[in-house]
């Protein structure tokens, strides 16, 4: 990954309080996973989403970046969360809005 | 071709003390899902329990042998909390 990679990573994670990492946008998901986690986050409020589809090498670069296999990949208040999975399980346990409120530590 | 029993030795002997438990939800012996409960979870977020129960499954999922693991994972305090649902 180029320092430059890294840096707008940084800043994207930085400058927003929820980001997702996803296949296709947030009016066209290009993956159940995708949709299904950006479908989640919306109930909470804004989501700031990167196409990794849209290239190739943020594609590769956030699993670096996050050091997690697969997307989507979500991160709040600046720190990685994980996958659609974990996003699902916090949810059904009535612990993501606190998350996103900063109420308890990611 | 694994065997929930040989899953189940490997998290325990990473997690110590842990209530481990693996199910075979195919029957292919390559997609598992497990609930592990440990106390060595308390104080970590989901993504770092996954990740300690990762750990010792490694080589096992760099080869593909065990193509998928479904994981719930909960300190003894969140599995207090949860585990009733």
């Amino acid at each position: 990954m180029t320092p430059e990679l890294k840096a707008r990573f940084d800043n994207d994670i930085r400058n927003h309080k929820v980001v997702l990492f996803m296949k296709g946008n947030a009016l066209f998901p290009q993956c159940g996973f995708s949709a299904r986690a950006l479908q989640i986050l919306q109930q909470h409020g804004e989501v700031h989403t990167v196409d990794v589809l849209a290239d190739p090498e943020v594609r590769q670069g956030i699993k670096e970046y996050s050091n997690w296999p697969t997307i989507p990949q979500v991160f709040i208040n600046g720190k990685f969360v994980g996958g659609s999975d974990i996003l699902m399980e916090l949810e059904e346990r009535g612990e993501l809005a606190d998350l996103i409120a900063g109420k308890t530590p990611v | 071709m694994l065997d929930p029993n040989a899953i189940h030795q490997r998290i325990l002997g990473a997690l110590p003390g842990s209530e481990v438990e693996v199910r075979d939800t195919t029957g292919t012996g390559d997609h598992f899902e497990a609930r592990v409960v440990s106390p060595s979870f308390a104080g970590k977020s989901m993504v770092e329990q996954h990740q300690m129960v990762y750990a010792p499954l490694q080589d096992w999922l760099k080869t593909g042998e065990l193509h998928a693991l479904a994981l719930k994972t909960y300190s003894p305090e969140q599995w207090k909390k949860l585990g009733s649902r």
